[in-house]
């Protein structure tokens, strides 16, 4: 069986406000990627472009990308699902190489989100979960989230200060990146300070310190057949392992609040596929949207048991030279989250790791890394499994 | 020319901003004006379903009658919201919950009326329908 490999990655610097167009933002990342991989836009067969609508005005981004990018004729289209739009075009990506249909596929991942007010995104991803029976109660992103929180809370005595112990990790790895979009200590003191920016109330239990910050940014994936990687690439890193889950829009349709059902049902079809199981990941990757986010993800990708999350934060298990270092890049809490890039930007961070050129948050010799991107409040799951 | 037929937009008037405006479920709102939270089971095979939908995805059909939901539930979860959407801003502070019916989930908003102090994960609450201060129709969390 012939292998599908990532030969190329890269990303834009995640910023408050980018001074361009959105084709132009996706050139940056697009740039980065093809400079990584070392290819001219002809060696490109297809793209895929990612993002969540309605951020800005570009209706079919695909084909306006497709050609400032100097990828006419070749095929383009859009996929989204919310926040991890860029981790489903790697999955379509290599389907499109392991059906020998193309063997060169480029996933772009952008999001503009400062074209618009902050309550206006927030009322936007609200939209993301149920229009009908949902948003009429105004809901938003981090009230969902807080109500996992809350739930996680109650259930297994996890604390205020555990969840900050998450926000101060990743801004210390988030100082570090020359690609976040913030790059400032945060400490326990500022989340529990009254006075404080961090500690400002959010949606109840999670404050401003809880929550990642909006950011426009891109990001890119090129991803080949394993006869093209051998050619193109030194260090190819390989696809081991894909899973992806959906679970019920409306909260009245679940059944697991401490936890997201599609996490768990995804890691468990991309550990099968991959042939391992949690034990053998040597660094992650986990969509911290939230602090909480991160918390659950421990549990739901199996590094911790349920309810036992909170000693690996407070045993700093997961900071760069622990037993299972996640989100050394600063995450989406620091590194900032502009949704459709920042799969694509998760997959960057594991490829650099794999290939021992994360420079100074490089963890020691992983040789398989994992990426977890959830979309929307536990809507969609993608989990990719990736190797030397 | 026959006369153009009248567009049903009962469902605008669901929550402070609703997004909906055609649904086959506007029956709802009209129950919600008589004070009843109802969802709908299917006749062929008897699954019920709230929020309420039109259709059976499982028979594959859309023979539907509507229940009343009754009696109390246990709180999941809530979170105070202190910062509101676009468009919800004027009704900041407000807490967002979900209930549990036992077969059956609420997703909704706690009652102004209900102290902070007195809201706990796991305490029994009843949904009552609601009017808001803009004239719309939404229901809310009271305690059991």
């Amino acid at each position: 069986m012939s292998r599908v490999a990532i030969i190329g990655v890269g990303q834009s610097e995640f910023v408050r406000a980018y001074p361009g167009s959105v084709r132009e933002l996706a050139f940056e990342g697009f740039k980065d990627a093809m400079r990584d991989a070392r290819l001219t836009s002809q060696d490109i067969q297809a793209s895929i472009i990612c993002s969540a609508p309605e951020y800005d005005k570009q209706r079919s981004p695909a084909g306006v990308f497709a050609e400032y990018l100097g990828l006419n004729p070749q095929p383009t289209f859009y996929v989204e699902s919310l926040c991890s739009s860029s981790s489903m075009g790697l999955r379509l990506a290599y389907s499109l190489v392991k059906s020998g249909l193309h063997e060169v596929v480029a996933v772009i991942g952008f999001q503009k989100m400062s074209e618009i007010s902050s309550a206006e995104s927030q009322e936007r991803m609200g939209r993301g979960a149920d229009i009908q029976w949902e948003s009429p109660f105004g809901t938003m992103m981090p009230a969902y989230y807080a109500m996992y929180a809350r739930a996680h809370m109650a259930a297994y005595g996890t604390t205020l200060e555990d969840l900050a112990l998450i926000r101060v990790k990743a801004a210390t790895y988030g100082q570090l990146n020359d690609k976040a979009v913030y790059r400032k200590p945060v400490t326990l003191e500022n989340l529990s300070h009254p006075e404080d920016r961090m500690a400002g109330p959010v949606a109840s239990p999670l404050r401003v310190g809880d929550c990642c910050a909006n950011a426009d940014g891109s990001s890119c994936v090129i991803v080949a057949s394993e006869e093209k990687a051998k050619v193109y690439c030194q260090k190819p890193v390989w696809i081991l392992g894909l899973g992806a889950a959906t679970t019920s829009v409306n909260l009245a349709g679940r059944d697991l609040f401490t936890g997201l059902s599609v996490a768990r049902e995804a890691s468990r079809h991309a550990y099968k596929m991959a042939g391992i199981g949690p034990q053998d990941i040597d660094v992650a990757e986990v969509h911290d949207c939230f602090t909480i986010a991160e918390m659950m993800a421990y549990e739901d990708l199996g590094f911790a048991k349920p309810g036992e999350g909170k000693d690996l934060i407070r045993s700093q298990a997961t900071y760069k030279d622990g037993a299972i270092p996640v989100n050394v890049d600063g995450g989406l809490l620091s590194k900032g989250h502009p949704i459709g890039a920042t799969g694509g930007s998760q997959i960057r961070t594991i490829v650099l790791q794999l290939r021992g050129e994360a420079g100074a948050i490089q963890v020691k010799n992983p040789e398989i890394g994992l990426v977890h991107n959830i979309g929307g409040v536990g809507l969609y799951g993608n989990v990719s499994i990736l190797g030397r | 020319m026959a006369e153009k037929p009248k567009i049903d937009e009962r469902f605008k008037k669901f929550g402070t901003v609703s997004f909906t405006s055609l649904t086959k479920t506007n029956d709802f709102v009209d129950f919600l004006e008589k004070g009843q939270i109802v969802g709908t089971r299917c006749k062929d095979c008897g699954r019920i379903f709230f929020p309420p939908r039109a259709d059976c995805f499982q028979c594959l059909d859309s023979h539907m009658e509507w229940y009343e939901v009754t009696g109390s539930g246990k709180l999941v979860s809530f979170s105070k919201l202190e910062y509101g959407p676009a468009g919800f801003q004027a009704d900041v502070p407000y807490c967002i919950a979900l209930l549990d019916y036992g077969t059956l989930k609420v997703f909704g908003r706690i009652g102004k009326d209900v102290p902070d102090a007195e809201i706990a994960v796991g305490m029994p609450m009843k949904t009552v329908a609601n009017r808001l201060p803009n004239g719309q129709l939404n229901y809310v969390f009271v305690k059991a």
